[in-house]
């Protein structure tokens, strides 16, 4: 394991600099997605935020890199990639928190529209479809595409699929979702072409909260399957301010 | 904080939204930065009417809003490459860009937007009174999030203002007007470049390129030689900086803007610098645009050299003499505060 609750983490071989125009510095780990990597990514964006580097505007990490966005009239680029290089070198083992969490996930019914044809096509009943997706943990890498969507992963070999050949134009929010070797969360209602296979009792985004996502990068979730019964019953205390989901 | 009113929306033109200069505290949430357009343009209608850079104005799109006062007095100034206010009324007057105007109660400006850029700029005297939410006041409309209940304004609308005091001083203006600045955008090369072929690296400085009807805040999709990859289209998704210029499969590249995703999964060929941002916001359909490669050093210099210029002109503004004003304007104008009253 890269990353557990209180790991910590080699960021080990020299990254790769490079400028993303003249206000943001990427500081890429590799090219893959894997857990290794992304640990990396987070370890450094750990260690700047310690370091709070003037001029430095915001940290932005994603699977295997890291963009840090700076102001270009207070920072000089060599400088600041001489900079992250110092801090990186002073650094080499950060100490990495990182949540575990379990979500309550229901698989049934019209939540689920596409939980057939996973089964299908992965040669599994759905059951067993809802078990393997369950009985994994997986690492948030990074949050993107739309507030609070968060990439997690890996699937279990078996449920990796392409994602759908025609995307839906509109999805309900809340809804679980698997494409490739992710599984994900679609916070709003919104277009998408992951494949859906149940939905989440719980709101991923609400600006007003602070932080507004439930989830960040790093953070390691599971689902609990659970019936529909129980599963509206959760909604109602979520929106009743009556119910958080298991953090540890 | 607001001494009562604002300006209240009568028509509210295309796409009108609140924006400053953006919010890049929530990117690692998946929260887009959002802001102005065209940075230059809003602080310098901040600086007309006294306001700090980063104040919140109303950003206007394509074609402009019909605007009644609501506050006692309010002190505006347009921000546009090419448009102007007309203060409505029996003997309508026009009030030209770049340049401060108070105007009283019950006052009805309607404002014919930029016709040399996509937005314009209205900044009030004290900004609006909106709770900014992360730091900023910017709207992303796609999620609902900031500024004026997180979309573009409508009928009936009133946006409070949060001057408390009238608006002292004479008018003020720039000393010249800006010329728009003109000529290839330069790029950054990256961070993926080395994911295309040098004839791409060769046409993308060579070739000229077309705004297509693809074009809005996040990004605008460009008509024009195609770029080819070297291997595939497809990167590990990464983080994703205002300008730059990704290409997805069919090698058109699309120019990121202010509502970008704050992640990505094309590769990006290069970056416009900073300090043409501004001009590549402006930017509408139809406009042709070319590119040149500078390095980052050049870039960083590029930037000083703007900030400069965007300096001088902030420290030319100058008071409008009373013999500049248009006579039909100071009927309606109330340059004295709570005469209109």
């Amino acid at each position: 394991m890269s990353a557990g609750q209180g790991s910590r983490v080699t960021i080990a071989e020299a990254p790769r600099f490079a400028p993303q125009g003249d206000a943001a510095l990427v500081v890429c780990f590799g090219e893959t997605i894997d857990p290794a990597t992304n640990a990396r990514v987070m370890a450094l964006a750990a260690a700047l935020r310690s370091a709070a580097l003037p001029g430095v505007v915001a940290l932005l990490p994603s699977f295997r890199s890291l963009l840090v966005q700076y102001d270009p009239l207070r920072r000089d680029y060599a400088d600041l990639v001489a900079e992250v290089g110092e801090v990186l070198r002073r650094a080499q083992r950060v100490a990495l928190t990182s949540r575990h969490i379990t979500l309550p996930a229901c698989y049934e019914g019209e939540l689920a529209p596409d939980l057939p044809d996973v089964a299908r096509l992965a040669g599994l009943t759905p059951d067993a479809v809802v078990a393997l997706h369950a009985e994994a943990e997986y690492q948030v890498f990074m949050l993107g595409f739309l507030p609070g969507f968060p990439y997690m992963g890996l699937l279990p070999e078996k449920l990796r699929l392409p994602r759908l050949a025609t995307p839906r134009l509109r999805l309900p929010a809340r809804s679980l979702a698997i494409a490739t070797a992710m599984t994900a969360i679609y916070p709003l209602e919104s277009p998408g072409g992951w494949r859906l296979i149940g939905a989440v009792p719980v709101d991923l985004f609400e600006i007003a909260a602070d932080p507004p996502a439930l989830l960040r990068a790093g953070d390691r979730v599971r689902f609990r399957p659970v019936a529909r019964a129980a599963f509206d019953a959760l909604r109602a205390a979520w929106l009743a301010g009556e119910y958080r989901p298991e953090a540890a | 904080m607001s001494v009562g009113g604002g300006v209240r929306v009568i028509r509210p033109g295309l796409h009108s939204t609140v924006q400053d200069l953006g919010r890049p505290d929530l990117q690692a949430f998946g929260v887009p930065v959002a802001g102005a357009l065209d940075p230059e343009a809003l602080r310098l209608g901040n600086a007309l009417v006294g306001n700090a850079p980063d104040e919140a104005a109303l950003e206007i799109l394509h074609a402009g809003p019909v605007l009644e006062i609501t506050a006692p007095a309010l002190r505006v100034a347009l921000a546009a490459w090419d448009g102007e206010m007309t203060i409505e009324g029996a003997d309508p007057c026009v009030v030209p860009a770049w340049r401060s105007v108070t105007l009283a109660r019950g006052t009805r400006l309607s404002v014919t937007a930029s016709r040399g850029a996509v937005c314009a700029y209205l900044a009030v005297g004290g900004g609006f009174a909106i709770a900014p939410l992360a730091g900023s006041r910017a709207t992303f409309v796609r999620g609902g999030i900031g500024g004026w209940h997180g979309r573009t304004l409508i009928a009936g609308d009133e946006l409070p203002v949060r001057g408390t005091e009238p608006p002292t001083g004479p008018e003020r203006r720039l000393a010249l007007p800006p010329l728009p600045a003109s000529g290839a955008l330069r790029l950054v090369p990256g961070p993926q470049d080395d994911h295309f072929t040098a004839e791409a690296m060769a046409t993308l400085q060579d070739a000229e390129y077309v705004v297509t009807g693809a074009a809005d805040r996040m990004g605008l999709r460009l008509e024009g030689p195609a770029l080819g990859h070297r291997d595939g289209h497809d990167i590990v998704s990464d983080g994703t900086a205002c300008g730059a210029l990704q290409v997805p499969g069919d090698g058109r590249p699309v120019l990121l803007l202010v509502d970008r995703q704050t992640t990505g999964g094309y590769p990006k060929i290069a970056t416009v610098c900073t300090a043409d941002l501004p001009r590549a916001g402006r930017l509408r359909p139809g406009d042709r645009v070319r590119f040149t490669l500078i390095d980052i050093a050049a870039a960083q210099a590029a930037r000083r050299a703007q900030e400069r210029a965007l300096a001088a002109t902030v420290a030319g503004i100058v008071p409008v003499a009373a013999g500049e004003i248009d006579v039909a304007a100071l009927d309606r104008v109330d340059l004295t505060f709570g005469v209109a009253e």
